[in-house]
């Protein structure tokens, strides 16, 4: 059991959880990830880790309630626990000193993906910009986070309340056209990543996509996982999950991230027609079970 | 009443009985249910207690298997759980899947003219009845010995190795990648063949002999193989990670929506409970579909027959070769078949087919036929030109093998790789490169069987034991491997 230190919203449906897991934290770098299991029968997802703590012994996730497994997670509170949680997984993000700005891209809960590789950009010496994108205001995530490393950071929403109006790609475009662009880092929606990726290919810039396709071990061992990059079969959770924008096969990767769309939908509808009493019996096994250790 | 030989060679074999195929393809229920005490004592009492019995040079780990048939013929079943104690761990597990036909029964002087006598399936029963009865030696006291040693997987050949350490009285930790132990036993070979609680009470078993289990535990990520030396203060360390990466068709439409490797398939099923109506975990609904599986090994039967109990309408086998080579266990293509799975012998898969938005539709297949024998000895299927046809699939599963895991050994520049990915040792002490470091099971020898990963298990125990009694790490024999240039 890994014990929930600290647990918060914010954002709508999008939670902050703070988890013991001191090897893990130890080892963690920027651009990796974690596999849990939320409850005793519950499946295997992968979340990034945005932040660590060797000190503390702690990693810092994001998650967004989208399905049912990141909705019971998204109901979890500091003194509760995660059955599983296995990792650092993948390959850390290269990071290197650019001669041009360094820009990360992230929409949604992505901005909370491409946050520790922001700041190791940051930390590497490279003036850093981040395009963060969100529905409305209050899907705009880190920004005073991203600011306190001293990142220039450009919010976009879709309707205008907040920021730049209209896609972070448009955003990106001007910055294209206005600076020396070393770097691009995008993590988000898929089809924000394949859009990044178009704005960038004309000018030949690097430019660095984090995958999400759907996992089940984490380690190499089923392929459920695998990604078209420059024609060649990959398995995210080992090659990657960064890639060469350039190269990805986005339309592959979208089309395999709704092979179990019927399911998820039909999961999802059974938790929200049972009330709050059936919630509470499917956590119970993690309820409190690590209250002591948050406290102290 | 003495018998003679003659008349002995008279009585038939006892069928193992099973479970009607109808009903156990709709289920997930152990297909084999095992012998009667009536059945196993006849069928004990077949055997000829040969003078020099062949079917103990036939078992790769030379259980003693006249003695321990004679115990069974008398009703001595504790005896005879003795018996197959002296040489093996496992023996509910390995009763159930060892390929005994190309092994004790295969070697067993009956198998030529008559039917041999059905030494797994004795051996399975031995092994029943201990653990229903709990007729288990009870754990004896053994004096610390002050040393610790890291078992890294937790498949056969890592928990027979953690068996015989702890026994010796060393702290024995098991590091586990997966949340549940028990390797290829949990999440690859399907509960209708090997019952999960059968591999959970050897787990048991283990810790109640002390051996520590810590799940989510990926060496060379969250503790590199150095830490356990240093940091984490191990005096050895065993390395059984299996060999889990699965291998592709490498063939167009091979990334469509329906496309599963093995490993995926069964995982999902196996070790995460997609068959429960209130999994958590998501498959494909199988539902009135067809399914093509690619290979002819064990991890093809399960691959097959498991997409039957999730109501597919049809199932069938692609094979390149025929069925004389298929490597499976006879009886699983035996059960597969009554089950009304159905064999496309000589085919080799050219292309998968799908729709515009991805997903699954058909494969292409060419069809072959036997050329000249290659390096192996058996016959090279050779395509015959222009012979293709297309088969309607909504759902295929890849089963042509799986290589060693290269996640640990990229991890790790000290330990020596073979240019088939597995790890260089020497197999009589199963020390590897790297000092301190030993390994056995599917990462040395690729993927093979449980029986030969739990034997080398045991053999890297007892040269463990002898490392940690002696200090001595026998570069000789590292050496030796080096100049040779394996
Ligand atoms: C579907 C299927 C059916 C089979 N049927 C049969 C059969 O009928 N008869 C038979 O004899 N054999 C059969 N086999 C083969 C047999 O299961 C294997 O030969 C045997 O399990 C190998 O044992 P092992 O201990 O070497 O490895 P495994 O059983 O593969 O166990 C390795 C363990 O190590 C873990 N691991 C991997 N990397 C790491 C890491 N870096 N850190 C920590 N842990 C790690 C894995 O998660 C796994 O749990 C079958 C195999 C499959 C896949
Ligand atoms: S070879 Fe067959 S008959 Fe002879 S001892 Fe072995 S099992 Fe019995
Ligand atoms: S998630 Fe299984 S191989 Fe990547």
């Amino acid at each position: 059991m890994y014990p929930i230190l600290e647990a918060e919203s914010i954002a709508p449906d999008v939670r902050r959880i703070v988890v013991e897991a001191p090897k893990i934290a130890k080892k963690h770098r920027a651009g990796q990830f974690v596999i849990v299991r939320v409850t005793p029968e519950g499946e295997r997802i992968p979340l990034t880790i945005a932040e660590s703590d060797p000190a503390a012994g702690s990693i810092t996730l994001f998650v967004q309630a989208i399905g049912r497994t990141t909705r019971l997670m998204s109901e979890l509170e500091a003194g509760d626990c995660l059955v599983d949680v296995a990792g650092p997984l993948g390959r850390a993000s290269e990071i290197n000193r650019y001669d041009g700005v360094a820009v990360v891209v992230g929409g949604g809960v992505g901005t909370a993906i491409a946050y520790p590789i922001a700041c190791a950009l940051a930390a590497k010496g490279n003036r850093v910009i981040a395009i963060i994108g969100g529905r409305t205001k209050e899907y705009v995530l880190l920004e005073n986070e991203l600011r306190a490393h001293d990142i220039e950071v450009i919010p976009c929403t879709d309707d205008g309340s907040y920021g730049r109006m209209g896609f972070v790609t448009e955003a990106l475009a001007d910055v294209v056209a206005d600076e020396e662009v070393g770097v691009v880092f995008t993590i988000g929606p898929v089809p924000m990543m394949s859009a990044v990726a178009d704005v960038t290919r004309p000018s030949e810039i690097e430019t660095v996509a984090s995958l999400n396709p759907i996992m089940v071990d984490g380690t190499g061992m089923c392929g459920g996982c695998r990604v078209e990059v420059g024609g060649e079969t990959k398995f995210a959770c080992v090659d990657g999950p960064e890639f060469d924008a350039h190269e990805v096969n986005f339309r592959l990767l979208q089309r395999r991230n709704t092979s179990y769309r019927a399911f998820e939908t039909g999961q999802l509808s059974s938790l929200e027609s049972l009330d709050h009493e059936h919630h509470e019996q499917l956590l119970a096994p993690v309820r409190g079970a690590c209250a002591r250790r948050a406290m102290s | 009443m003495k018998v003679s030989r003659r008349e002995l060679m008279k009585l038939d074999r006892i069928e193992m009985p099973a479970r009607d195929p109808l009903e156990r393809a709709a289920c997930f229920d152990e297909v084999n249910i095992g012998l009667t005490p009536e059945e196993a004592t006849v069928e004990a009492m077949r055997c000829l207690h040969c003078k020099t019995p062949t079917c103990i040079d036939g078992c790769p780990v030379n259980i003693q298997i006249d003695q321990f048939i004679d115990r069974v013929a008398m009703g001595d079943i504790r005896g005879a759980a003795d018996v197959i104690r002296l040489d093996s761990l496992l023996p509910a597990i390995c009763g159930r899947v060892c390929p005994q036909e190309a092994q004790c029964e295969g070697a067993c002087v009956l198998d030529k003219k008559h039917k041999p006598i059905a030494i797994g399936h004795l051996e399975r029963y031995v092994a029943d009845t201990i653990r229903t009865y709990g007729l288990e030696p009870p754990v004896e006291h053994v004096e610390p010995s002050g040393k610790s040693v890291a078992i890294v997987g937790s498949g056969p050949a890592g928990l027979a190795c953690a068996a015989d350490l702890a026994k010796s009285g060393h702290r024995v930790r098991v590091f586990e990648a997966l949340h549940k132990p028990g390797g290829v036993l949990i999440y690859g070979i399907p509960e209708f063949r090997l019952p999960k609680s059968i591999v959970q009470s050897e787990i048991d078993g283990l810790k109640e002999l002390g051996v520590e289990f810590e799940m989510n535990a990926i060496i060379g990520r969250t503790i590199t193989m150095e830490e356990l030396l240093t940091e984490e203060g191990f005096d050895a360390v065993f390395v059984g990670v299996g060999a889990g990466l699965p291998r592709f068709l490498n063939i167009e439409g091979e990334n469509l929506i329906g496309v599963y490797s093995a490993n995926e398939f069964l995982t999902r099923v196996n070790l995460m409970g997609a068959f429960h109506e209130d999994t958590e975990t998501p498959i494909l609904d199988l539902t009135g579909k067809r399914v093509v599986v690619f290979g002819g090994g064990n991890t093809a039967m399960d691959s097959a027959r498991t997409p039957l109990r999730l109501g597919a309408k049809e199932v069938r086998v692609a094979y390149r070769r025929t069925e004389a080579e298929m490597p499976a266990r006879v009886e699983e293509v035996h059960h597969a078949k009554e089950e009304g799975i159905v064999f496309d012998f000589l085919v080799s898969p050219l292309e998968l087919l799908g729709d515009d938005d991805g997903w699954l539709t058909g494969v292409r297949l060419q069809r072959m036929e036997l050329g000249e024998p290659d390096d192996s000895g058996r016959r090279r299927p050779v395509p015959i030109e222009g012979d293709v046809f297309d088969l309607d699939a909504d759902v295929v599963i890849v089963a042509i093998g799986n290589s060693p895991n290269p996640l640990l050994p990229a991890t790790e520049p000290h330990l020596k790789q073979t240019r088939w990915g597995t790890l260089e040792v020497d197999e009589s002490t199963g020390r590897t490169t790297m000092p301190g470091v030993f390994a056995g099971g599917d990462i040395t020898t690729g993927g093979a069987t449980v029986i030969l990963a739990m034997g080398a298990g045991r053999v890297a125990a007892a040269s463990i034991n002898e490392y940690l009694e002696t200090g001595v790490w026998d570069r000789e024999a590292n050496e030796e491997l080096e100049t040779a240039g394996v």
